[in-house]
């Protein structure tokens, strides 16, 4: 399959019971995931889950001991890198230091049948998509790191691979300059349409930059879901504490869509029949108000009350179960500033409670 | 869903890449193929001579009982612990000079420094033989300050002291490099507590440079151990073993006892090889990354006295090699003292000194030639690819050479290439085999140094270039060693300065078409020339030192030149 320079097809990417260990140590244990054409999936986890390991495996820059991988129609499981048809913007971006931006760009296209026109019209083309033209003749030392950002992916898709993989791109990078980038990366690979892989360990780039999140621990993939699941309907504990803030309560029993949590009785949209386990909720979606509402509220004191600006976040003690503390985020208009020190009615809407059967983590 | 506006260029017409699978053939090939080949290299050129030497010892007469009768014997005896003596009185004078001359150097404001650090590489741009030259003109028989020396020069105190100024750099290398680590937290904690300065020395600055301080001790003990030269020109009646090896196989034809004793004198080596692996080990991790880097604080009263030590050892230095040069150009010492290029004229003294010398060029500059692309890409495909055992087996071979002395390699070489079954016999007594020789010897420091540099480089580099689906030699060619062309001087710089002085290995090698400049100051001390014998060390030196000069000079230039892309980057 001779992909061209004009013609860019974007391919699925499908990552077949992958597995990988550094002698006993399990890396990757049977993971599988599937890659739309056109898509951009994260790789979330943290540091030690495998995701740099599952990346490096796609890219070829390492052996997996078991399982598939296969790009477009092409299985590539065994292929050698340079037979694999991707771009990858490394975490350090690996610019050549001393060649030029123009070099740099072009050191993908002097091993293939181009001649010199056609590799100068191809690096100008890219210089142009990251709008860096006029610092063609520089040399990477002389850029910022935004701009030697733009020259690593500029490099990685001057060649049109299927493929772009991203290593944790926005980590060299200030938090000012790194907000800006995510969604200059992310209209790039939309523009593009070029189906993508990136590894990142920070949950807020993940969330706005993916169409879908592989949230990972300990080798294996707890959940892969677009980024409004993940947040909204954790499937594991793990992805439940891993993305955003998360608030726990022990129940010793569930029966009726309602769990029994001590004296304390909730009720639950959906719930699954057994006990003893935990009760997830978002701080957000726990509501805080003076009088009780019709259902599921419960009396509590306020221990902590912070001031984030748009927001207060508050520290409260269920009267039922005391030394039980929970977290909420309440909009920080005039209402709830009279909360100060108050005894509160603390509402945990149905739909928003998620029960984890099993007391471990 | 997606967009498809990508920039297109209308008259670009659908291109084939290029088969990337001949770029990953290309690679395994380099990869693989020079690995395989280093390790073949290395096998010929110094495992396989090693194992004949060590083998030759079984031939001693009446098996072990004869090793047994050799090693008690009382003249050996006497030989072991005149070598035990000199080498640790060395290290007692070379280790304590080299410390304060590295901490003037490395944790002071003395002016000069530059200046101190140039003469302290001198003993290294001469064969060791210098020395030995030179303190005979001091204070030898006809020496201008005989009255120093009451008992004589030759012996003991001879062959101490011109150890202590070959091996000086040596140790001074390492501790420069001890101390030039030093995290200033450390030191910012000590005085905040209230330490004074000696504390600070003791609690600080020695437990992080004492390490350093025993491996410079292991390799200076190691070297005077296996050095033969001093000995041979200054050492009269006294003997040591490394005398006494080169002395049996060379003069007495007595192989198997110079393989006896050449073995023996392997154990120092290795052990103190064990000894600084097993403190690199220790040491991982002393300066942690976030280390801040420590200046010293200005202190009159201890930069006086530190440039007093430190000018006192380099002018000791200094006037080792005023002297031998100076004596090379005086007619006839101490009579007639009128200046005279007599000893120069090398046609009148054998006829070997110029054929010497050309020789002597042409092995270091071919030695240099070869052996810093060799080494040095041996040293990156070893850093930055893997190839499984052939790695570990490659990594063992190049660790190999720094273990094995100069005296036992030399043995080793005659012992296996003089063999008469050996397909290879015929290169024995030829340049190419000494080639190979001081290719061997020098490679593992050639190649450190290589590595310190390959480390600095961004380990994606090699990544990016996979997948940018570019052959690994064209990015080693493009990218890695114009970064690293600084590092290749240094190795190349290094190789060609060892073997223009080297004589412990080659001594044994040489046919008399092939003598090289420093085996001929041997032979000339040997055959009393001692006029002819400072004349060509001189030569020695001096050429070392513009090849040295040159290239630092090269060196900065380069720098400078390549300064726009260097910034902000190793």
């Amino acid at each position: 399959m001779a992909s061209t320079i004009a013609q860019l097809s974007a391919v699925p990417l499908s990552v077949q019971s992958v597995g990988k260990s550094y002698g006993k140590l399990n890396v990757l244990d049977d993971v599988s995931l599937g890659v739309e054409a056109g898509e951009l999936v994260c790789l979330l986890g943290p540091s030690g889950c495998g995701k740099t390991t599952l990346l490096r495996i796609i890219a070829g820059l390492e052996k997996q001991d078991a399982g598939r991988l296969i790009l477009g129609i092409k299985d590539i499981s065994r292929a050698h890198p340079q037979e694999r048809d991707y771009g990858i913007l490394f975490q350090s971006y690996a610019l050549f230091p001393n060649l030029t931006i123009a070099q740099n760009i072009g050191y993908g296209l002097s091993t293939r049948n181009l001649l010199h026109t056609q590799i100068r019209e191809r690096v100008e083309e890219m210089l142009e998509l990251v709008g860096l033209k006029a610092l063609a003749g520089k040399y990477p030392g002389q850029l910022s790191g935004g701009q030697q950002q733009r020259v690593g992916l500029a490099r990685a898709l001057a060649p049109s691979p299927s493929l772009l993989l991203l290593d944790e791109p926005m980590s060299a990078l200030d938090a000012k300059v790194r907000e800006h980038l995510r969604h200059e990366l992310r209209a790039l690979q939309r523009k593009l349409g070029i189906t993508t892989v990136m590894v990142t360990h920070d949950q807020d780039e993940a969330m706005v930059m993916a169409d879908r999140i592989a949230v990972m621990n300990q080798g294996r993939i707890e959940q892969f879901d677009t980024p409004e699941n993940i947040y909204r309907s954790p499937t594991t504990p793990f992805v439940a504490n891993f993305i955003g803030h998360a608030n726990w309560l022990e129940y010793q029993s569930l029966s009726d869509g309602q769990a029994h949590l001590g004296s304390l009785t909730l009720q639950l949209d959906k719930a699954p029949i057994g006990g003893p386990g935990r009760l997830f909720c978002r701080p957000e979606a726990l509501r805080v108000d003076h009088q009780a509402q019709q259902s599921n509220s419960v009396p509590a004191r306020v221990i902590e009350k912070l001031f984030l600006g748009n927001r207060y976040r508050l520290t409260v003690e269920l009267e039922q179960l005391r030394g039980q503390h929970l977290v909420a985020e309440i909009s920080a208009d005039l209402n709830a500033v009279q909360l100060n020190g108050d005894r509160v009615w603390l509402t945990f809407p149905p739909h928003c409670l998620r029960a984890f059967p099993g007391g471990g983590q | 869903m997606t967009s498809m506006r990508f920039p297109q260029s209308p008259r670009m017409q659908p291109q084939p890449k290029t088969n990337s699978s001949i770029a990953a053939r290309l690679d395994l090939l380099f990869t693989s193929g020079v690995k395989l080949v280093m390790v073949i290299f290395l096998a010929v050129g110094l495992a396989l001579p090693l194992i004949a030497m060590l083998s030759k010892v079984t031939d001693v007469q009446n098996g072990i009982a004869g090793v047994w009768q050799m090693l008690s014997s009382s003249r050996f005896l006497w030989l072991l612990s005149n070598s035990i003596k000199v080498s640790l009185s060395t290290v007692a004078i070379v280790i304590p000079a080299a410390y304060i001359f590295a901490y003037a150097l490395q944790r002071s404001w003395i002016p000069g420094k530059t200046l101190l650090r140039s003469i302290s590489l001198l003993p290294l741009m001469a064969p060791s033989m210098l020395s030995a030259i030179a303190l005979i003109y001091l204070f030898g028989n006809q020496g201008l300050l005989k009255s120093w020396f009451p008992d004589g020069i030759y012996g003991f105190s001879g062959i101490v002291l011109g150890q202590a100024f070959y091996n000086f750099p040596m140790a001074l290398m390492i501790l420069i490099s001890a101390l030039g680590l030093a995290d200033a937290r450390l030191y910012d904690a000590s005085v905040s507590m209230g330490a004074n300065h000696w504390k600070t020395f003791l609690n600080v600055t020695w437990p992080s440079t004492r390490y350093a301080v025993f491996a410079a001790s292991c390799l200076v003990f190691t070297q005077t151990v296996t050095n033969f030269g001093i000995p041979v020109v200054i050492g009269g009646d006294y003997q040591v073993l490394a005398m006494e090896a080169y002395k049996s196989v060379v003069g007495q034809q007595k192989f198997s006892e110079g393989a006896l004793i050449g073995s023996i004198l392997l154990v120092p080596a290795l052990v103190s090889f064990a000894v600084d692996a097993w403190m690199r080990g220790l040491r991982g991790g002393q300066v942690s990354s976030q280390a801040a880097a420590y200046v010293a604080p200005a202190n009159p009263v201890r930069d006086s006295i530190l440039l007093l030590a430190a000018g006192t050892v380099a002018l000791a230095l200094l006037s080792l090699v005023v002297v031998a040069v100076g004596a090379s150009l005086i007619n006839f010492w101490p009579y007639d003292l009128s200046l005279s290029l007599r000893h120069y004229d090398f046609e009148n003294s054998g006829d070997i000194g110029w054929l010497a010398y050309r020789n002597s060029l042409l092995l270091a500059s071919m030695t240099a030639v070869i052996g810093t692309p060799v080494i040095f890409t041996c040293a990156y495909l070893m850093e930055k690819t893997r190839s499984g055992w052939l790695d570990n087996l490659l990594r063992l071979l190049c660790m190999l050479p720094m273990a094995v002395p100069g005296l036992v390699m030399g043995l080793g070489y005659v012992f296996f290439f003089n063999h008469p079954d050996n397909p290879l016999n015929g290169m024995y007594g030829g340049i190419a085999l000494m080639i190979v020789c001081c290719m061997m010897r020098f490679l593992t420091p050639a190649q450190m140094t290589a590595t310190t540099a390959l480390r600095q480089l961004n380990e994606e580099i090699e990544y990016a270039s996979l997948s940018l689906k570019v052959p690994l030699i064209s990015t080693y060619r493009r990218v890695t060693l114009p970064i690293c062309l600084p590092a290749l001087l240094e190795v190349f710089r290094y190789l060609f300065v060892s073997s223009m002085t080297s004589v412990s290995a080659l001594i044994f090698l040489y046919s008399p078409d092939t003598v090289l400049a420093a085996v001929a100051v041997l032979n000339l001390d040997d055959a009393g020339n001692i006029g002819a014998a400072a004349a060509l060390s001189s030569l020695i030196l001096l050429t070392s030192a513009l090849v040295s000069l040159a290239l630092y000079v090269l060196t900065h230039g380069l720098l400078r030149h390549t300064q726009h892309w260097r910034t902000g980057h190793a």
